[in-house]
């Protein structure tokens, strides 16, 4: 399961202005479309009787918060690439990092959210299965087992689509597909001893220039302020606010 | 100056072009000589509603029999770039086959790939694109520093599609190249949701839902009001999350991007990757019962109240005129 640690989106985000990246000193946590993941992997796990569920990220500076999260919920281990040559990597540095990583697992599923809730860019997961031969299936809303065969239900725009793929393969959730587990005190005291492996991209024999800035191979050049919507008319309701909803349908011609 | 050729991959509704990818059409040939279109469909059907729009040639995987597009379809591109001529930049939707294609090309070219777009120029012959972040306060303009193919995937309507007057494009079938487990995705069944009334990302007016409706049953009133309306019927994120109504009437950041004459949200806070999804909106009306609400500080009109209290008295009154 790949996971992401971001920083606390109930905190505005903030650009650092010598490089225009996305700020990410405080204290980060899983990513909350990562917890549905794991909660995923876990309950395929139980339901496939046995398995075990190992976490993969990366991280230009050593943070391991939001993977004792995802440890306290169930799963057993972790490898972490933390290296400084990470910071600023974009989608597809990323995607070479982490199918390195689990390159070194070999696992039968390969789980992760559609996107983060911090970059938004949505195309690792595909990107991961690419590198690694593997064949995928992306907006997962109910995923099951059946043997060698993953099966699951795809978003679409007019609905969704039964999809299935043998294993091993790489599957993204959408948010929602499942009920995330709140970690015990039990689980998260187990937490603690549960082993993290620390990778350099050079353990992964991968060259830093393919990653990080200077791989991302795009440049933010301008930052600047949306125009700002204003806020209208305000009426409270005192039992026939409806008629001013009403009138305003009627003055822009709209009934 | 500018470029030589950009692709925009385009989709199909049966035989006709979405309107996102006659959008990318439109702004494609204003920042190329020439623009192709890539199809994961058989080329010769569009041919002429794609050549109407500015394309030159339609190159197309005919149908894929069923298989995930991603693997194939982006291996086919990688065949016909390598090929040559290659395009200085290839466009595609922000849509779930879009997606998966673009990242799947962006590994066979190892080329980056910029996603969440609304714009894009020419700063001399270097692409920019823009995209929106944090909610939406701010825009980022980023330039690609690469010499090979630019992979860039826009938001719907981030452009206005135009007909070019051309005539019907080449079509020409492509060879899908043998991607071996890449490509054992396959679709078994597909599921598509009844909808009645207007699609939501096209309707004129749009009536949204959310928390504030307290609990599934309450929807119901959206749907009335949309019907009256002759509206969309759309939700925020979190009602979608509790399984409340499909993904598909999802607005926001991860949901449809929308903007409508009329946003109407109803029990919506507005949060701000809800606001992504519509404070393109021409005219918004909230409901909601706390004033602090952020969804008030971009609304037109803003009613602070019970929507169990405004609702239906504004589906009885509009339901009496029509």
């Amino acid at each position: 399961m790949c996971v992401k640690q971001i920083p606390d989106p109930a905190v505005p985000g903030e650009l650092d202005p010598s490089t225009n990246t996305l700020k990410r000193d405080d204290k980060l946590i899983l990513d909350e479309s990562d917890s549905y993941g794991v909660e995923m992997a876990l309950q395929l796990v139980e339901a496939a009787g046995g398995g075990d569920v190992s976490l993969v990220s990366m991280t230009p500076r050593g943070e391991t918060s939001g993977l004792r999260t995802a440890l306290a919920m169930g799963a057993s281990d972790a490898i972490l690439v933390s290296d400084e040559a990470l910071a600023g990597s974009d989608a597809l540095g990323t995607a070479k990092v982490l199918a390195a990583a689990i390159g070194r697992l070999g696992p039968d599923l390969i789980l992760t959210g559609t996107e983060s809730s911090d970059g938004y860019t949505g195309t690792v997961p595909e990107q991961v299965a690419a590198l690694l031969g593997l064949p995928s299936i992306t907006f997962a809303k109910h995923i099951e087992i059946d043997g060698q065969t993953v099966k699951v239900q795809r978003q679409t725009e007019a609905g969704y689509d039964d999809v299935e793929c043998p294993l091993p393969a790489l599957v993204s959730v959408t948010a929602g597909v499942v009920e995330p587990r709140y970690p015990s005190f039990k689980g998260i005291m187990a937490a603690k001893k549960k082993p993290v492996e620390e990778l350099t991209v050079a353990d992964l024999g991968i060259d830093a220039a393919a990653v990080g800035q200077a791989g991302a191979r795009q440049e933010t050049v301008a930052v600047t302020d949306a125009e700002a919507r204003q806020a209208g008319e305000v009426v409270t309701d005192e039992g026939d606010a409806f008629q001013r909803v009403v009138d305003y349908l009627a003055e822009l011609k709209v009934i | 100056m500018p470029l030589g050729t950009i692709w925009v991959f385009a989709e199909e509704a049966g035989s006709t072009p979405t309107p996102l990818s006659l959008e990318l059409l439109r702004r494609a040939r204003e920042l190329a000589g020439d623009v192709a279109a890539f199809v994961a469909a058989d080329p010769g059907p569009l041919a002429e509603a794609l050549g109407a729009h500015g394309a030159t040639t339609v190159y197309g995987t005919g149908d894929l029999a069923g298989k995930l597009p991603g693997a194939p379809v982006a291996a086919a591109m990688a065949a016909q770039i390598e090929a040559g001529p290659a395009p200085d930049a290839v466009f595609f939707g922000q849509t779930y086959q879009g997606r998966d294609v673009a990242a799947r090309l962006s590994v066979a070219l190892d080329q980056p790939v910029v996603t969440n777009n609304v714009a894009v120029d020419l700063d001399g012959d270097v692409l920019v694109v823009e995209e929106p972040v944090f909610g939406g306060t701010r825009n980022v303009r980023t330039a690609f520093r690469t010499d090979g193919v630019n992979l860039a995937l826009f938001r719907p309507k981030s452009f206005e599609a135009e007909p070019s007057g051309g005539g019907p494009a080449r079509a020409v079938v492509v060879a899908v190249p043998d991607v071996g487990a890449a490509g054992a995705a396959t679709v078994t069944e597909r599921h598509v949701e009844e909808r009645s009334g207007p699609q939501l990302d096209s309707a004129a007016i749009v009536v949204s839902g959310g928390r504030g409706l307290g609990q599934a049953e309450s929807y119901e009133m959206i749907e009335r009001l949309a019907k009256v309306l002759g509206a969309a019927p759309g939700a925020s994120r979190a009602i979608v999350d509790a399984g409340w109504v499909p993904y598909a009437y999802q607005v926001g950041q991860t949901g449809k991007v929308v903007k409508p004459s009329v946003y109407i949200a109803a029990g919506i806070s507005g949060a701000t990757q809800h606001l992504v999804g519509m404070k393109g909106s021409k005219n918004i009306i909230a409901i909601n019962k706390d004033a602090e609400a952020p969804i008030f500080g971009i609304a037109d009109l803003g009613i602070v109240g019970d929507v169990h209290k405004v609702l239906p008295q504004l589906i009885e009154a509009l339901e009496a005129r029509s």
